[in-house]
């Protein structure tokens, strides 16, 4: 019992130590527990308190997405308002390959719910190759109404692809603007690099096509306008729950030119299925009227990405139609070169207008004899004749006479072998010869023989339809030469205001007057009794002109060009460069038919066309537009 | 009926109810409702399924108040022993929800055994640690021990880390309280830390990459690191005032993940900022300060060691489940007490806190 007792006692007084230690491990755990919470305060202090801004910015950025709205491109129209090129609403089916496991299977199986052409996989096959790797690209445009329900009915089953609505660029005119307009195209690689260093990257965002060549490249920044911001609420699946701001794009400025679609296309035609080029110069203000080089392509291939076989057959064709001959082709100007050799004489003192020479039908130098193209020769020839009849040897003893340096110096002023400043890019240099080109192109010294045939325009002489149609404008307005430009006005479509390209000046010739009129004259005497007598016949305005042929392979010495024994390629090409009205000059003109033979036949009835509707507002009859065969002699 | 037969009557159905823990209860359940409501984007079922669920969790913690805690000693074994052999049919042929095994089938039901166990595994070590207690040595600690590591075993194949954390961390608590010499703890928390270099070294790439990431979610911030940082983003961005109830972007926009469950802290913190969590956390210390009270004072070593354990588990639960939102701790499936949403886990804290009062309302009866 008292053992039991003693037990008790000794467990009671266990107990109650026991407790003690349970207290005092509870309190342990109780601080414990009070630690944590106060880490976990700390923590909250950390997080709301000191770095609160920094996750209320994340918090934002997670909320907000900033989408670009892409302005409308402005459109391109004529001096009259004919739409060359706008942009039309339409339905797209487009693919963000990024999301595509399989795109072969997907493309197929989508073939089974709307109409895909192996043109259209083509196309996209070359998006998809040149595209920045996160856009969504198009494998359809312009899609039905139809279509697109049945789309809808079926998209479930096809990830990464939507419908959206885009706007296109469309150029109504096709091929017959294709080189002065040109075209846009989806954002390259390079471009966007280019974008990205001239730090406007940011005004491109949203906006997937670029202007590439022509006006649509040159004018991109008036074209283009400001993008858009809209503030988006998104959720985390990154649709959009509502808008919070929107700042409204700009859209991008009309541009208005100097150009006549309806001229444009009157030149198209007249060239029938010739190849060539003409480019037609108000000389008073340097703005283009007409710009042509025939053939052309059609630009709205480009627009969305063109497809392989297009592209090929465009690159691959022997016409080679993605060439811009006014702009960038060089030709040998031939006898259209002789007004301009004539003022060299006046200025430099060689020939005084009423000096003859006479013509035996050719001029010996070093024992070469340079053939005039009229056998036996005009007979005496003074200045006027020389350009009437276009007379060979008078100017091959004018070149040797002059020298080549005097004639590259003269040259020089009229803007030959030096780009002109169009507005648009990719213009040819040409050559204009002399010692020092001759130097420095074949590192080879100039010979006094080769000065002879520069006389005709021929030899190195090589320059653009471009810079041509800027030498006649000058002869035609009297020594002052202004800017070809083919934009009229740029209009800002919100304020409507109009940006005018100013006819700008660049050099005034000291020509003196009477040498001039001397020149002016015997051009006049070419429409009137010359070599563009014909083609001019009946004109009820007084016009001067020069013809010209160039040839494309040099004959052999002696050798007399017959059209019939050489291969149409290699045919000579026909120029005529023409100004009307004589008196003041409203139109000045360059013609260049490839491969046509003379300038008589083949080019200067077209310029003809050009300034009758010019002028007098005459629509063309179906004549025969550059003539065939030749009855006329060289000129 | 006289007013004082009422009176009688009333006081005898709240004789076992403890004031305090449940008006602290009731304040935390009135948050959950308020932070569910925000967090399902204002989806009134939601409110109202988790409305039933507190009322069946009160109507099982008033029964637990009312079970005397010497009856709780009687099923301590017979109930840890099932909980045990439903973990291995679990293991055998359970359910696989989200990559998990964790449900068993029982007729039209399924249950979920591990939740079972975050009551049965300490109410085990208490009894066994009471049943020894004149002669408690260290060969009974090791017994706790294997006692503990079986089912929570069983509990991280499934696996189910949050719940086998939360298990060992009652088994543990009981076994501190039970007096586990300071010189074993000193020793395990040694071993424990030498371990470590050697547990990585052992590790393959993807566990180690694995680990990583729970400690330093931006390392994977599209993947596991996600819910982390997001939650991370909602809790700063709340700043001291918060942004207002049902205006939370972080949470209203989809960026947080189980808004409603175990991240509901997140969408608490973004909508009433650093002042609505201290509000939270002395919600939180008012239950565990009267659950330590209670054990406190608590008559035998049995409901002492097992009222602590619930009180630090409630504790437990807290903490794990903020430090996770805050991103001091890695994401595991750990709910918040009383406030996420969910049936299970709202009616085992309920029966514990059931417990609780149980023990502090039942004191007398064994005393006297």
């Amino acid at each position: 019992m008292s053992e039991l007792i003693i037990n008790t006692g000794v467990e009671l007084r266990n107990s109650r130590l026991e407790i003690h230690n349970f207290r005092l491990r509870l309190a342990i755990a109780l601080g414990f527990v009070l630690l944590m919470f106060l880490l976990l305060l700390a923590r909250f202090f950390y997080l709301q308190v000191i770095q609160h801004e920094h996750y209320n910015t994340l918090a934002e950025a997670n909320r907000i997405s900033i989408v670009p709205i892409a302005p409308n491109r402005g459109i391109i129209v004529d001096r009259n308002g004919v739409v060359l090129a706008h942009n039309y609403s339409a339905y797209t089916l487009e693919i963000t390959p990024g999301r595509v496991e399989d795109l072969d299977a997907l493309i197929n199986d989508l073939a089974t719910v709307i109409e895909i052409t192996p043109k259209d996989r083509r196309r996209f096959k070359k998006l998809l190759e040149e595209s920045k790797s996160l856009d969504s690209l198009p494998i359809r445009t312009r899609l039905s109404d139809e279509e697109i329900a049945r789309f809808a009915a079926a998209r479930y089953r096809f990830r990464g692809v939507e419908i959206n609505a885009r706007l296109f660029r469309q150029y109504p005119k096709g091929e017959m603007f294709s080189h002065v307009v040109g075209h846009i195209g989806r954002i390259n690689q390079r471009e966007l690099d280019k974008l990205e260093e001239e730090g406007k990257d940011a005004n491109y965002k949203g906006t997937d096509y670029i202007g590439k060549v022509g006006l649509e490249d040159s004018y991109e920044k008036d074209l283009h306008g400001t993008t858009g911001v809209e503030e988006v609420e998104v959720d985390s699946g990154g649709r959009a729950v509502r808008t919070l701001s929107r700042s409204a794009p700009v859209s991008g400025s009309n541009l208005v030119l100097k150009l006549d679609a309806k001229l444009q296309e009157i030149v198209y035609q007249a060239f029938g299925d010739y190849r060539g080029a003409l480019v037609a110069i108000d000389p008073t203000t340097g703005g283009v009227l007409a710009f042509v080089s025939k053939p052309g392509f059609d630009p709205n291939l480009f627009v969305d990405g063109i497809d392989t076989q297009n592209w090929k057959e465009l690159n691959e064709s022997p016409d080679r139609p993605m060439v811009n001959r006014a702009l960038a082709g060089t030709y040998p100007p031939g006898s259209t070169f002789k007004p301009f050799m004539a003022l060299a004489a006046l200025t430099y003192g060689k020939r005084r207008p009423e000096q003859t020479i006479s013509d035996p039908g050719g001029f010996n130098f070093g024992g070469h004899f340079f053939r005039d193209d009229k056998v036996g020769g005009h007979g005496l020839v003074d200045m006027y004749k020389s350009i009437v009849v276009s007379c060979d040897t008078y100017y091959y003893m004018l070149a040797n006479d002059l020298g080549i340096d005097n004639i590259a110096r003269f040259m020089r002023t009229f803007g030959f072998g030096s780009p002109t400043g169009i507005d648009i890019k990719g213009e040819a240099q040409g050559s204009l010869p002399s010692q020092e080109w001759k130097m420095k192109r074949f590192r080879q010294k100039w010979y006094a023989g080769e000065t002879i045939s520069v006389g005709i325009g021929q030899g190195y002489n090589a320059y653009t339809p471009l810079q041509l149609a800027q030498a006649v404008a000058t002869i035609a307005n009297d020594g002052v030469t202004f800017k070809p430009h083919i934009v009229d006005y740029v209009e800002d479509i919100v304020t409507h205001k109009h940006t005018v390209i100013e006819p700008q000046p660049l050099r005034t010739l000291e020509l003196k007057p009477e040498h001039l009129k001397v020149v002016k004259d015997a051009m006049i005497g070419v429409n009137k009794e010359g070599t563009g007598a014909r083609a001019f016949a009946g004109a009820s305005y007084v016009s001067a002109g020069k013809t010209g042929t160039a040839q494309v392979v040099a004959l052999k010495q002696g050798e007399k060009y017959v059209a019939s024994r050489v291969t149409e390629r290699n045919r000579d090409h026909a120029l005529f460069i023409a100004y009307a009205p004589a008196d003041k000059p409203k139109i000045a003109l360059a013609v260049l038919v490839e491969n046509a033979g003379f300038g008589a036949r083949a080019a200067a009835p077209i310029a003809r066309m050009v300034i009758d509707y010019y002028l007098l507002g005459k629509q063309p009859t179906p004549l025969k537009a550059a003539g065939e065969n030749n009855d006329d002699g060289r000129d | 009926m006289t007013t004082a037969a009422i009176r009688r009557l009333a006081r005898l159905v709240t004789a076992h109810i403890d004031g305090p823990l449940l008006s602290a209860t009731l304040l935390l359940l009135g948050v959950s409702l308020v932070v569910i409501f925000s967090g399902s984007n204002q989806n009134f079922t939601r409110v109202t399924s988790q409305t039933v669920s507190m009322l069946v969790a009160f109507g099982v913690m008033y029964v637990f108040a009312n079970i005397p805690p010497h009856f709780l000693m009687r099923i301590a074994l017979p109930l840890y022993v099932l909980g045990v052999l439903l973990l291995i049919c679990v293991a055998a042929f359970g359910d696989v929800v989200n990559g998990a095994r964790r449900w068993l089938h029982v007729g039209v039901t399924r249950i979920q055994p591990s939740e079972i166990m975050k009551i049965a595994v300490p109410l085990m070590l208490a009894w066994y640690f009471d049943r020894y207690e004149a002669t408690l040595k260290f060969k009974n600690y090791i017994i706790a021990a294997v006692l503990l590591v079986v089912p929570v075993g069983l509990i991280v194949r499934q696996p189910d880390l949050g719940t086998a954390l939360l298990i060992s961390a009652a088994g543990c608590y009981v076994m501190f309280l039970a007096g586990l010499s300071w010189r074993v703890i000193a020793a395990l928390a040694t071993a424990g830390a030498a371990s470590v270099p050697l547990l990585w070294g052992a590790m393959h790439d993807y566990q180690r990459q694995r680990i990583l990431t729970l400690f330093d979610p931006s390392q994977d911030p599209l993947g596991a690191g996600y819910h982390t940082i997001q939650s991370t983003i909602a809790v700063g961005s709340g700043g001291i005032f918060g942004k207002g109830w049902l205006q939370g972007t972080q949470t209203h926009l989809d960026f947080i993940p189980e808004r409603t469950t175990d991240f509901i802290f997140a969408v608490y913190s973004e909508e009433f900022g650093l002042l609505g969590n201290m509000l939270l956390l002395i919600l939180f210390l008012l239950v565990i300060a009267r659950g330590t009270m209670i054990t406190a004072n608590a008559p035998t070593l049995f409901t002492r060691l097992f009222g602590g354990a619930i009180t630090l588990t409630f504790f437990t639960y807290a903490f794990v489940n903020m430090g996770m939102v805050s991103g001091i701790l890695p994401v595991v499936g750990v709910p918040l007490p009383l406030i996420s949403y969910g049936g299970t886990s709202l009616v085992t804290i309920c029966l514990g806190l059931g417990i609780l009062m149980s023990i502090q309302t039942h004191k007398k009866l064994v005393q006297s």
